[in-house]
C-alpha cells in the first residue's frame, strides 16, 4: 500500500501519532517512573511487609484504600 | 520539542489519574466501604482481642484514608501509564491517540490487576493470616510485574509475528502466549485460602467484585480521559492551537 519507506498514512488511519525518541523519554521515566513506584510503595506496602517508618500511622491511614485496592494488609 | 511533549503527557496523565481516582473513590465509598464494616464486624464478633485504642478512627479511614490512598494510587497509576503510553505511541500499530489510550488503559488492567487478582484476589479485614503477610505481599507483587513483562513481552511477539501472520492471527498467538505465560505462573506459585471459618462466602464475593470494580472504573475513566487529554497535546486543532500560542504571547503559529 504505501509507496515510500517513510510511514505514510493511509485514508483509514488520518491521524496515527510519531513515535517518540526513546531518548526523550528515559529521563521522565527514570525520575517521575520512580517517584510514582515510591508513592504506590507508601499506599499499598509501608508498615506491613517491610517499614521505613516506624509505627503504624500511615498503615492506619490508608487502610481500607489498602484492602480495596486489592493489597494485603494484614 | 519531543521533551516537552512528553512532559505535557506526563503531567495530563497524572491529571486524568487524579480525575478516574475520584470516579474510583465514589465507587470504592459506595460499594466498598459498607463490604469492609460487614468485614469488620465480623472481625470484631469474632475478635481474638483485637482491641487497643485505634490510631486512625474508621470514620477517617474510611473517607480522609481511603481518599488519601485512592488519589494517589490513581495519580501513580496515571503517570506511569502516560509514560507507557509514551513508549507505545507509534509504536503498538495503527491507532490514534485516543484509541492508544483507551487500549494502554485496557492492557494496565488486565495486567496490573486482573492476573494478579486471579491468583491473589483481594482481601477485607479478618481474611488473611498476619503470619503470612511478608509472602503475600512479596508474592502479589511478583505477580504484577511478572503480568506487566509477560503483557509487554506479548505485544512485542505480536509485533514480530504480524508480518508472517496477519494482524489478526498475530494478536490472537501473542494473546494466547500470554495466557499460556500467565497459566504457568498460576499453577507454580503457591496459593492462599486464609478465610477464616465461618466467614460469609457472599460477602468474599461481594467485596472482591467491589474491589474489581473500583479497578475497572480507575481505569477505564484513566484511558477515555487521558486519551482526550493526549489527543489535544498531539494533535491540536488548528483554533486550538492558536489560542495557545497566543496565550503563550505569540502571534503567530509556529511550525513544529
Amino acid at each position: 500500500m504505501a509507496q515510500s519507506a517513510v510511514a505514510q498514512p493511509t485514508v483509514t488511519t488520518p491521524d496515527v501519532p510519531a513515535k517518540l525518541p526513546i531518548g526523550a523519554i528515559a529521563p521522565w521515566a527514570v525520575f517521575l517512573g520512580i517517584l510514582m513506584l515510591v508513592l504506590l510503595y507508601f499506599v499499598g506496602a509501608e508498615q506491613g511487609a517491610t517499614s521505613l517508618v516506624s509505627g503504624e500511622g500511615v498503615h492506619e491511614w490508608v487502610h481500607d484504600a489498602r484492602h480495596l485496592l486489592g493489597f494485603p494488609c494484614h | 520539542m519531543n521533551s516537552v511533549t512528553v512532559r505535557n503527557l506526563l503531567v495530563r496523565g497524572m491529571l486524568a489519574g487524579l480525575a478516574a481516582g475520584v470516579l474510583a473513590l465514589v465507587v470504592a465509598y459506595f460499594l466498598g466501604e459498607p463490604r469492609v464494616d460487614e468485614a469488620i464486624a465480623f472481625e470484631e464478633a469474632h475478635a481474638h482481642e483485637h482491641g487497643g485504642e485505634e490510631l486512625v478512627t474508621r470514620a477517617m479511614q474510611s473517607t480522609g484514608g481511603l481518599s488519601t490512598g485512592v488519589l494517589v494510587y490513581g495519580v501513580a497509576f496515571g503517570g506511569i501509564a502516560a509514560l507507557a503510553y509514551c513508549f507505545a505511541l507509534g509504536r503498538i500499530g495503527r491507532f490514534g491517540p485516543r484509541a492508544s489510550a483507551l487500549l494502554l488503559a485496557g492492557a494496565g488492567l488486565v495486567a496490573v490487576y486482573l492476573v494478579p487478582f486471579l491468583k491473589y484476589p483481594a482481601n477485607p479485614p479478618a481474611v488473611g493470616d498476619p503470619d503470612t503477610l511478608n509472602q503475600r505481599t512479596a508474592l502479589f507483587l511478583l505477580m504484577i510485574v511478572l503480568s506487566v513483562l509477560l503483557a509487554v513481552a506479548a505485544v512485542i511477539l505480536g509485533k514480530r509475528l504480524a508480518p508472517r501472520l496477519g494482524n489478526w492471527n498475530a494478536t490472537l498467538a501473542a494473546g494466547a502466549s500470554f495466557v499460556l505465560a500467565v497459566g504457568l505462573a498460576y499453577a507454580f506459585l503457591p496459593s492462599f485460602s486464609e478465610a477464616p471459618e465461618g466467614f460469609p462466602a457472599t460477602l468474599l464475593w461481594q467485596y472482591r467484585l467491589a474491589t474489581l470494580a473500583i479497578q475497572v472504573t480507575l481505569w477505564t475513566a484513566y484511558g477515555l480521559v487521558f486519551g482526550l487529554l493526549a489527543e489535544r497535546v498531539l494533535a491540536p486543532k488548528p483554533a486550538r492551537a492558536d489560542e495557545e500560542k497566543a496565550a503563550e504571547g505569540r502571534a503567530t503559529p509556529v511550525a513544529h
